[in-house]
């Protein structure tokens, strides 16, 4: 910053702080003077925009993003200098600078987002001549209270940076959120479709950290664990629906198989919501059963995640019927039992009921053999639906979102029992996410 | 039966088989009588053999050769052989083959799910089978029996390790059931019963006495549209919540048990009744308190004939109510019930006039107004039941002789009763069965009345009713040609010459002459000799009889099967005799001085087909531990009881005193 900008900003606070409500906070001082002299932005696409929505929920992003100024850089190369050097000092070993910059770029734009704040009081000013001055109160306030919020997360984000704070791992999955964020934003100005393989090498270690969240509740508790800066009230609180400007786009996938329900030609065609839906409904529905679980040898699996979730409880599952079926709880037994006729309870230790043992054996074996084949099939699946070449493969409406996060579609994560159902929030949510929980509602927004 | 096999036995070539069978069917009263008929020649050997339908064997080990003798059997009873084993089983299934339909298991040990399932396997035709007491079969013999798909009737009383799993193989396997008995099997709960309703809708009657169940399955069995007889005893799992009974309700049920349901009141009863209207007898014994709220709840019952109240708490307007219920009661059952009054009792018999059966069992406020009511208004009683109603008066019990001409059963059992009562009783031609202990006001003048006119009498029990002497007995013995059974116990006076006049009484089958220390071996001798058919004898305090009558006993009482000894003079000697006895099962031996250990030891094992033996616990240590093992293979359960020689009391205090008389 150089000396007469500073100068003019501290004689632009001194005489406008006795009758501007703004903020008199001395930490958001310096900021709100240097977007103070940059009235250009006046004609900012987010002028006209609902203010609170955006200092919460970060959606100009893009926009911001796509403004760049030199001052901005100006700014942000100030704080670059200062961040590296604290990380030098303290976290010699682990100091990964891919992390540093993501955070570095969070920074940078919650700056932005400053920015179009006070560009927008500015804009207000402007007006506020021929306004009431209560409307303008009203106003003021409110970007007062968005502001105090973007700074708090500011400085949280920034006091996350310093090498005093003992928690590394938290500290790492939070760099690794700004990360994604970057890494969307990349995928956006590319206009390039999601490509899910780009994450399964996530440079910024978020991959240790695979918990996947149907509700964004869940999330946000599951982000207490990870530390205090993620238990202020801005981080905590419910994220609102997004009601920006930019249009709401839905992707949705088809079942390449003709004739199945999940394709589109189907009459009562039931679209899918993931590229992990189509891979598993794929795998399910359209594939052989391969993976035979070693215990029963009776049960098969195509996915090899249903087989582990299987396994986990497969002992337990003391439940038989004559028929072969195993149930977890007696009462499904016994309903199972009085709605077929001829089924009966088997009994499984003295070994006098019909359990099919030899049955089982024979199909176990002849499923191993076709396990490899069947892994590629999938996997040309993948590359096809990668690629986005084949439109016949590839159902999407509106092509992609704007706000499609790349790979984050493959992120590793449990694999849900009804891949379908299990996805079935945040239908309109494009661009609901903040940086809490950007990585993890991604999946869910997306398709 | 002798003259028709002696005179007519060349001339029974002449007559055609199906008129000897006809013949036979008549020999059913005396197992020896057949047993003689096939002695006679190989003929008619022949013929037995193809005419018997009904085995009853004694020993297992014969049951190859039986089965090759007797193609035709149908009902298997093996209750008198404690040790089936698969192999067992085994001979019956290769013998019996598809004629067989009935077996019983409910005494036996020792086989298991692979005996059951090549008898089921072997013999289609079965339609009963009896599997109660077997509480170490498991599911797989569920299973097993789960394959007789004509099975009609089951019981499974006390089976405790059969869970849902195996009666779930049954409700899917035996489609036809129509009687099934749960009770006491621990182990079946909702699920089990709920898929035997779901599976098995021929079911008549159904047991669940105890079972861990609640009113989830209550429901489903509801919804049985043949289900005619319902017992829900002591299932406390049944409660007033959501006791709803489906809105077609059940019309078949007849008989509802409810006894010890004691989760249930008025409003699941309220809910309960309004679905089974054809209901006949409802039974709610030791539950909960019998009032106005009750009775009202029962008003839907339309054709109720009988209800059981017994061990509840009652009160008066309780008691009215039922008798103002629009029915016509046939069976009251009031034994026990605390808050029994003559106002309430009276109110209830002088509107149900058709009463046949009352039991008022320790009603003890009850006075000669409730008897007189009783008498008055139920002229058409059969069976009146009222032990230790001991405030009524002498004199009231002479209206049930002049009222009450139709009685057959009357228990008199610690009353007040004098002699002037037991003569106007006397007038009840029909009596057949009285009971008479501990009336400590009657002598022989009264019991000889009884004797004389009372030529029907088939049960009288006259214990501890110390007035009684030789006269009365002769009396008795003379009048009643048909009598089955007598306790003349702690009846000081009584000597051998009651018991060579009883001796008459061929249909004798139970006598118990305990602490009678006038009786001798010599009568016992005679009773042996005439009263072939007795089958449970008890002789314990008689002092007096020694091996003199074991021997007359084994020789003689061939159908013998329980015994006690206890206190007597028996010795080794008369021990050994009784081996003799194949029938004998039960036997319990206290306090016998005269008797040393390797007797016992020898009498045991010539006695094979004993189940059950009371012994002294001082010959536990006497005698080595291989004849425990042994004879608890055979099937022999041992139990040693450690009991003080007690000198005789004052009778008197054998009366039940009156203790919670206001």
């Amino acid at each position: 910053m150089d000396p007469d900008e500073k100068l003019c900003a501290e004689t632009w606070v001194k005489s406008s702080s006795g009758h501007e409500s703004l903020n008199t906070d001395s930490n958001n001082r310096p900021f709100t003077d240097f977007d103070r002299h940059h009235p250009k932005w006046e004609e900012s696409p987010f002028n006209g925009c609902g203010v609170r929505t955006l200092g919460q929920q970060f959606s100009g992003f893009e926009g911001s993003f796509a403004s760049d100024v030199d001052s901005q850089r100006q700014k942000k190369d100030l704080h670059g200098k200062q961040i590296p050097e604290a990380h030098e000092s303290g976290y010699m070993q682990n100091w990964d600078p891919s992390a540093m910059l993501n955070n570095l770029l969070f920074l940078e734009k919650k700056i932005h987002q400053l920015q179009d704040l006070v560009q927008l009081v500015v804009g207000r000013r402007g007006q506020a001549m021929n306004q009431a001055d209560e409307i303008l109160v009203q106003q003021q306030q409110l970007i007062t209270a968005d502001l105090t919020s973007i700074i708090v997360q500011l400085i949280s984000t920034a006091g996350s940076l310093l090498p005093s704070l003992k928690n590394s791992e938290s500290l790492a999955s939070q760099l690794g959120q700004f990360g994604g964020i970057a890494t969307q934003l990349a995928g956006v100005t590319d206009n390039v479709v999601p490509n899910k393989m780009e994450d399964r090498h996530d440079p910024t270690g978020v991959s240790e950290d695979h918990d996947g969240f149907k509700r964004d509740a869940n999330l946000r508790m599951h982000m207490r664990g990870h530390g205090d800066e993620y238990k202020t009230p801005a981080a905590l609180a419910k994220p609102h629906k997004e009601s920006s400007s930019d249009p709401i786009f839905i992707k949705r996938y088809s079942c390449p198989y003709v004739g199945c329900k999940r394709n589109k030609d189907h009459k009562k065609f039931q679209p899918l919501k993931t590229i992990l839906c189509v891979k598993n409904h794929y795998k399910r529905t359209h594939c052989d059963k391969n993976y035979t679980c070693s215990r029963c040898h009776t049960k098969k699996f195509s996915v090899i995640a249903d087989l582990k979730t299987h396994e986990k409880h497969c002992g337990r599952d003391k439940w038989l019927c004559s028929c072969g079926t195993t149930f977890s709880r007696k009462d499904k037994l016994f309903g199972h039992i009085a709605l077929f006729q001829g089924h009966t309870p088997a009994i499984p230790h003295e070994g006098a009921g019909a359990w099919p043992s030899d049955q089982g054996q024979s199909r176990s074996e002849a499923t191993n053999k076709v396990e490899q084949l069947d892994f590629n099939s999938c996997q040309g699946l993948m590359e096809v639906e990668r690629s986005g070449d084949d439109p016949s493969n590839y159902f999407s409406p509106l092509g992609f979102d704007t706000s499609s996060l790349a790979g984050f579609q493959e992120f590793p994560r449990p694999l849900f029992e009804d891949a379908e159902s299990s996805f079935s929030f945040f239908l309109s949510g494009s661009g609901d996410y903040s940086p809490k929980n950007g990585r993890y509602a991604a999946p869910n927004d997306l398709e | 039966m002798k003259n028709k096999k002696e005179s007519s036995f060349s001339r029974f070539d002449l007559l055609s088989e199906e008129i000897v069978f006809t013949i036979l069917d008549f020999l059913h009263q005396n197992p020896c009588d057949i047993k003689s008929f096939s002695l006679v020649c190989s003929s008619f050997h022949a013929i037995e053999s193809r005419h018997r339908r009904f085995l009853k064997p004694l020993r297992s080990e014969h049951f190859p050769k039986l089965f090759a003798r007797y193609r035709h059997i149908s009902n298997l009873d093996l209750s008198l052989c404690p040790r089936i084993t698969d192999a067992s089983l085994g001979a019956i299934a290769a013998g019996c083959k598809e004629a067989l339909r009935s077996i019983d298991l409910s005494r036996s040990s020792f086989f298991s799910h692979a005996g059951l399932s090549s008898l089921v396997a072997n013999c289609s035709n079965l339609v009963e089978i009896d599997l109660s007491n077997a509480a170490e079969l498991r599911d797989t013999a569920a299973a097993a029996v789960a394959e007789a798909r004509n099975l009609e009737r089951l019981w499974l009383v006390r089976c405790k390790s059969i869970t849902d799993i195996g009666i779930g193989c049954i409700a899917v396997g035996c489609r036809k059931l129509r009687l099934l008995s749960l009770k006491w099997c621990l182990g079946i709960g909702d699920l089990g019963v709920g898929l035997i309703a779901v599976k098995c809708k021929g079911l008549r009657s159904l047991d669940l006495s105890y079972l861990p169940i609640t009113n989830k399955c209550l429901s489903q069995i509801l919804e049985l549209q043949h289900l005619e007889d319902l017992v829900l005893e002591g299932c406390f799992g049944i409660d007033d919540d959501r006791l709803t009974a489906p809105k077609l309700g059940c019309k078949s049920l007849e008989t509802l048990d409810m006894s010890s349901c004691q989760n249930v009141s008025y409003v699941g009863l309220t809910s309960l009744t309004s679905a089974v209207g054809s209901l006949r007898q409802l039974i709610l014994s030791y539950g909960s308190r019998v009032d106005l709220a009750l009775a009202n709840s029962l008003q839907s019952l339309s054709t109720l004939q009988c209800i059981k109240l017994d061990g509840c708490q009652v009160t008066c307007s309780g008691l009215k109510a039922i008798g103002n219920l629009c029915i016509s009661l046939k069976e009251l059952s009031l034994s026990k019930c605390i808050g029994v009054t003559d106002e309430g009792l009276s109110s209830l018999v002088t509107k149900h006039k058709y009463l046949q059966k009352l039991d008022i069992t320790c009603c003890r406020k009850i006075t000669h107004v409730s008897l007189a009511h009783i008498t008055n208004s139920c002229t058409s009683l059969v069976s009146l039941k009222m032990e230790s109603c001991t405030s009524v008066s002498a004199e009231a019990f002479v209206l049930i002789g002049q009222r009450c001409q139709l009685l057959e059963e009357l228990d008199l059992t610690d009353n007040e009763i004098d002699d002037e009562g037991l003569k106007s009783i006397s007038s009840c031609l029909q009596l057949s069965s009285i009971k008479l202990g501990i009336c400590l006001n009657i002598t022989d003048e009264g019991a000889t009345h009884i004797g004389i006119s009372c030529s029907k009498l088939r049960e009288i029990d006259l214990y501890r009713s110390a007035g009684i002497t030789d006269s009365s007995i002769l009396a008795i013995s003379r009048g009643c040609p048909v009598l089955e059974m007598i306790n003349i116990a702690y009846c000081t006076s009584i000597s051998d010459t009651s018991l060579i006049a009883l001796s008459k009484c061929t249909k004798m089958s139970t006598l118990e002459t305990r602490g009678c220390p006038l009786v001798t071996s010599l009568g016992l001798a005679a009773i042996a000799v005439g009263c072939k058919q007795l089958t449970r004898l008890d002789i314990k305090k008689c002092v007096n009889i020694d091996d003199g009558g074991m021997i007359p006993l084994s020789h003689f009482s061939q159908n013998l099967n329980q015994i006690n000894l206890s206190y007597t003079n028996v010795t080794d000697l008369g021990l050994l005799s009784l081996a003799r006895i194949s029938c004998l099962q039960s036997m319990t031996l206290l306090h016998r001085e005269g008797v040393t250990p390797a007797g016992l030891a020898a009498a045991l094992l010539a006695c094979s087909g004993l189940t059950k033996v009371k012994l002294q616990a001082s010959f536990k240590s006497l005698l080595p531990p291989w004849l425990f093992e042994h004879l608890e293979a055979r099937g022999c359960s041992l139990q040693w009881r450690e009991k003080v020689f007690q000198a005789e009391l004052d009778p008197k205090c054998w009366k039940l005193p009156l203790v919670d008389l206001e």
